[in-house]
């Protein structure tokens, strides 16, 4: 039973999906997307205990040994990311059931719990599976789910977004393929680590570089890097607030984790890191993405909008650390994809909390909030301040490594942009702290309330965990500077 | 109990209080109790951990490692026993005329105001007692944040305004310079911790002292050295006793205290007056006293020109510690607490006379001191102190900063002492004359005689302890003189 885990966690989500398309009745489905999410993150737990006693572990699919057949293989990096993604799979999916009722019409509830598996099963699978073609069939598994899941809620802009989305995101993923072809023609293989030792002898070959600049370009597109982030905000924005907090908190983590996966493991720390451009590029379009992201996030009136803008900043951060070119950065990087997913996941429950209570997401309409939802804007102020770096949350954490990374890169330069940049982001969640709190409510406006006490709850748990995560350090930390030291060291 | 229980109870005592004091808002006298109480509290253990460090001890607590490498960790030194001594012993009193103040004035909100007032002296004492830089970094941030809702308390457009304004630039300035300079620090030196002599390798380059001491002084934007100061007179929109909070007890001398403790713990005192390119730091310090000074006299606002006058103070504080000799870390030492006791009685009596005569200008002031003779002759004490005037403790401070200026024939500090000592006279001398001499302008539009009892007593306390400490220096000065012989 136990060497089956890993391909169990994928099997669920996909046949319990199925199962929920065909039963289509929203409780049972609930019930059962429930139980799938506890039992994929338990048996993510178990994976990273046996990965830290035994060392990897390889799982062979069908039998059939790598390189021939798919690989599923779990090392300490993956069972992090498992963990994160089903940890935050859960916690959504217990928080968004009010959410969904009122935001997705009935007969459509079936679909979307379906829909939310199939998206969980393909975001698990791109994680663990270790054949790049696996992880292309994944990854439209994921996506094509995730496109129904935006364009399912009420808001007809939604149609819209999901479908820009499609086009960027199907562009992105044939990119990916592409590259992946390439790589395939001039190895014979498509099991990552055997890609990794075979392309060595051809590493400066134009087909392998083709290869390389394709699969780095559409998985940019994956993962919203400033310039090509276009889809994200849209999508963020206008999808029902459950989905929002969801593909937040893991959807373009999960790309992040694939891209380190090719510039560490199949390209190798040597090359890709050492010997290309790409790390010049990657630093420039970071930093043009944290300031890009942040200062037009200042501007916007829908704060789901800003939330997606501060998430397109974010993600500079976490891709500045591949480019350092050091333990120290590698692990600042690494640790901010869990600790964003947090602070992330949080901040847009807690937006869907105010949607759900005011009708609204829009700045202007927030007048006042902060008396008559305490709770729900305390926990803002609190998820902010750690977006801030203030020292205490896992922002701060997360700025320590990516400001050490730079410096021992020495870039004294990239620590100056680091703080200036986590400035902006001061602005733009100090606009809503004191709209909610300064602001009075508008005359005649009915007094709210905090949203129901499990969105609340749900919500509360992740900010706990930014606090938490922020004093103690050992899990986030030491596991994110292991697969930092496993990621630099494989290099051959 | 070990000495490290001792500390960590020092923390938690205001903190336990907060919640005590918040999950009672229905009832004001049980609330008002608990704030007592634990203020009590609080002294007792503060007190009782000073007879150690007088000793000669390093209480300390366990390192936690948040990071390898970053600890929270607390240590007692003598001018950390010294603050938290300051803060614990005013919070008391603070707390007793914010009785009167807030139900005299009937200010709304006043279970969130305690409960952030709580929290803010938490956070003073771990910034006091922090063993390395991260923990006071840490604390400082928290002591920002905590002070925010007090300095908007009054939640109105112009509290708004003033609370962006405080916020802004003290959280800017300490993720901007104070940030990076500790992560510059641990960069080059492995370590943050606070060790007597400094941390710094004597033999890092001119420019990289230049450049850190930049980074540390305008970092450190509550201790208010131009052009970082703007903040404070902004956060004069708070209710009276969170300006007394923050300009005597808390917010600006744990940003003075930061940087005495940085000159000496992180840069060494040698180092700092050998290496040259810090040397500017005089010049900062003491064109901010005369500045300050000078707009102070501009103001009619009576806690307007209060701030400008802590602003000059505070200067004179870091121009002591950057001077880097012994007797003049002594004197700014002293000053943190002289200043404390002075600017804190400055106050009360400005929140006493707005609470009985609703009055903030100068101006309105001809002939008060006739109704409210406690309160203008406790404010002609505290005034005595800011101009250093024998018998207030205000004079201790001045007296060694001035010794050391003599001994090394500092020409620049002579001179800025001398210039402040007139400018404070000339701004302080008029308002306790007027309050005296002058008759009324007109009628008042109500009979009124002095403020409610709490708040007579509670500035009658400050204003006898300022006298109080002119004779009897000798903890003070016992830990002044620790401090620069470790």
């Amino acid at each position: 039973m136990l060497e089956h885990f890993p391909v169990l966690i994928i099997i669920i989500p996909l046949i319990a999906g199925a199962l929920c398309a065909l039963a289509r009745n929203e409780v049972v489905c609930w019930w059962l997307t429930f139980v799938v999410t506890v039992v994929c993150f338990v048996g993510a737990v178990t994976m990273l205990n046996l990965v830290q006693d035994g060392g990897t572990i390889s799982y062979a699919m069908g039998g059939w040994l790598p390189p021939i057949g798919i690989e599923y293989r779990v090392d300490l990096l993956t069972a992090y990311l498992l963990i994160l993604i089903s940890l935050m799979a859960g916690i959504v999916h217990v928080y968004g059931r009010r959410l969904v009722q009122v935001e997705i019409d009935e007969d459509l509830r079936g679909w979307y719990y379906g829909m939310y598996l199939l998206c969980f099963c393909g975001l698990m699978g791109i994680v663990i599976t270790g054949d790049a073609f696996n992880a292309f069939v994944f990854m439209e598994v994921s996506s094509l789910s995730m496109y129904v899941l935006i364009a399912l809620g009420r808001d007809k802009r939604a149609l819209a977004a999901s479908f820009q989305y499609l086009i960027m995101g199907t562009i992105g993923a044939t990119m990916y393929v592409i590259g992946v072809g390439l790589l395939y023609i001039q190895t014979g293989t498509l099991n990552m680590i055997d890609l990794g030792v075979r392309l060595e002898s051809h590493l400066t070959e134009p087909t392998a570089i083709a290869g390389m600049a394709f699969i780095i370009v559409g998985l940019s597109l994956k993962l919203a890097l400033f310039p090509l982030h276009l889809w994200l905000p849209n999508a963020y924005a206008y999808a029902p607030s459950a989905t929002t907090a969801f593909i937040a908190a893991t959807a373009t983590k999960v790309s992040i984790y694939l891209l380190a996966r090719y510039l560490y493991t199949v390209f190798g720390f040597d090359f890709a890191i050492l010997s290309t451009p790409v790390p010049e590029v990657v630093l420039v379009v970071s930093i043009a993405a944290m300031f890009a992201g942040s200062f037009i996030a200042i501007f916007q009136d829908n704060i789901k909008r800003m939330l997606a803008y501060s998430s397109v900043a974010q993600i500079g951060y976490i891709t500045l650390g591949f480019s350092l070119a050091s333990i120290d950065g590698l692990t600042g990087s690494l640790v901010h994809i869990f600790n964003h997913a947090m602070m992330k996941g949080a901040l847009f429950m807690l937006v869907g909390g105010i949607a759900l209570q005011l009708g609204s997401v829009r700045l202007k309409d927030m007048a006042g909030i902060g008396r008559e939802m305490p709770w729900t804007m305390a926990g803002f102020v609190i998820a902010g301040a750690s977006m801030l770096g203030v020292p205490g949350t896992v922002g701060f954490v997360s700025k320590w490594y990516l400001a050490l990374g730079a410096l021992e890169f020495g870039a004294w330069w990239i620590v100056a942009l680091l703080v200036i940049s986590s400035l902006l982001v001061l602005a733009y969640m100090g606009r809503v702290v004191e709209v909610a709190y300064f602001r009075p409510r508008p005359d005649g406006a009915a007094t709210l309330q905090d949203p129901p006490k499990i969105m609340l709850l749900m919500a509360w748990l992740l900010i706990a965990g930014c606090v938490y995560f922020g004093i103690s350090t050992d899990f986030t930390l030491g596991t994110a500077r292991d697969a930092a030291n496993a990621l630099i060291g494989t290099a051959p | 109990m070990m000495a490290s229980d001792f500390i960590m109870a020092a923390i938690l005592l205001p903190l336990v209080g907060a919640a005590f004091i918040a999950s009672s808002g229905a009832r004001p006298n049980l609330r008002e109790g608990y704030t007592v109480v634990f203020g009590v509290l609080l002294i007792i253990v503060v007190y009782s951990l000073a007879p150690d460090v007088l000793a000669g001890g390093r209480p300390a607590t366990q390192g936690y490692d948040v990071l390898p490498g970053l600890s929270i960790r607390f240590e007692i030194e003598p001018l950390g026993m010294l603050f938290a001594m300051v803060a614990s012993g005013l919070w008391i009193i603070n707390s007793l005329y914010s009785i009167g103040y807030m139900r005299g004035n009937a200010e709304p909100r006043q279970t969130q105001f305690y409960t952030a007032f709580a929290v803010a002296i938490a956070s003073t004492i771990g910034i006091a007692f922090a063993g390395n830089l991260f923990t006071l970094f840490l604390f400082y941030e928290v002591l920002t944040l905590s002070t925010y809702p007090l300095v908007t308390h009054k939640g109105n457009d112009a509290a708004r305004a003033g609370g962006r304004v405080y916020l802004g630039i003290l959280l800017s300035t300490s993720v901007l310079f104070l940030l990076p300079a500790m992560i510059a620090t641990y960069f080059m030196t492995g370590t943050l911790d606070f060790q007597p002599g400094g941390i710094f390798d004597p033999l890092m380059s001119a420019t990289m002292f230049g450049v850190m001491s930049l980074l540390f002084i305008y970092g450190v934007g509550k201790a208010a050295v131009m052009p970082v100061h703007r903040w404070l007179p902004a956060a004069m929109v708070a209710p009276t006793p969170v300006s007394a909070l923050l300009h005597a007890v808390a917010v600006v001398k744990a940003g003075v205290f930061t940087i005495v403790k940085i000159i000496v713990y992180v840069f060494g005192l040698d180092l700092f007056a050998t290496a040259g390119s810090t040397s500017w730091v005089v010049y900062a310090a003491g064109f901010t006293v005369i500045t300050a000074s000078v707009i102070a006299l501009g103001q009619d606002n009576l806690k307007r020109r209060l701030a400008y006058s802590t602003i000059s103070q505070l200067s004179y504080v870091v121009l002591a510690a950057a001077m880097a000799t012994p007797l003049a870390v002594m004197g700014a030492a002293l000053h943190i607490a002289a200043h404390a006791l002075g600017k804190i009685t400055l106050f009360f009596a400005a929140g006493s006379i707005y609470t009985a005569a609703h009055k903030t200008e100068i101006s309105q002031m001809n002939g008060i001191g006739r109704r409210m003779p406690i309160t203008m002759i406790a404010f002609a004490i505290g005034a005595l102190g800011m101009i250093g005037v024998p018998p207030t403790a205000g004079f201790l401070g001045k007296w060694y900063i001035l010794s050391s200026a003599m001994t090394s024939a500092d020409i620049f500090v002579l001179l800025v002492i001398f210039a402040s000592t007139l400018l404070n006279a000339a701004y302080f001398a008029p308002i306790v004359y007027n309050a005296f001499m002058k008759p009324e302008d007109v009628k008042p539009e109500h009979e009124h005689g002095e403020a409610p009892w709490p708040i007579v007593l509670a500035l009658s306390l400050t204003a006898a302890g300022s006298i109080a400490l002119f004779f009897y220096p000798d903890v003070p000065l016992a830990l002044a003189q620790q401090l620069v012989r470790s």
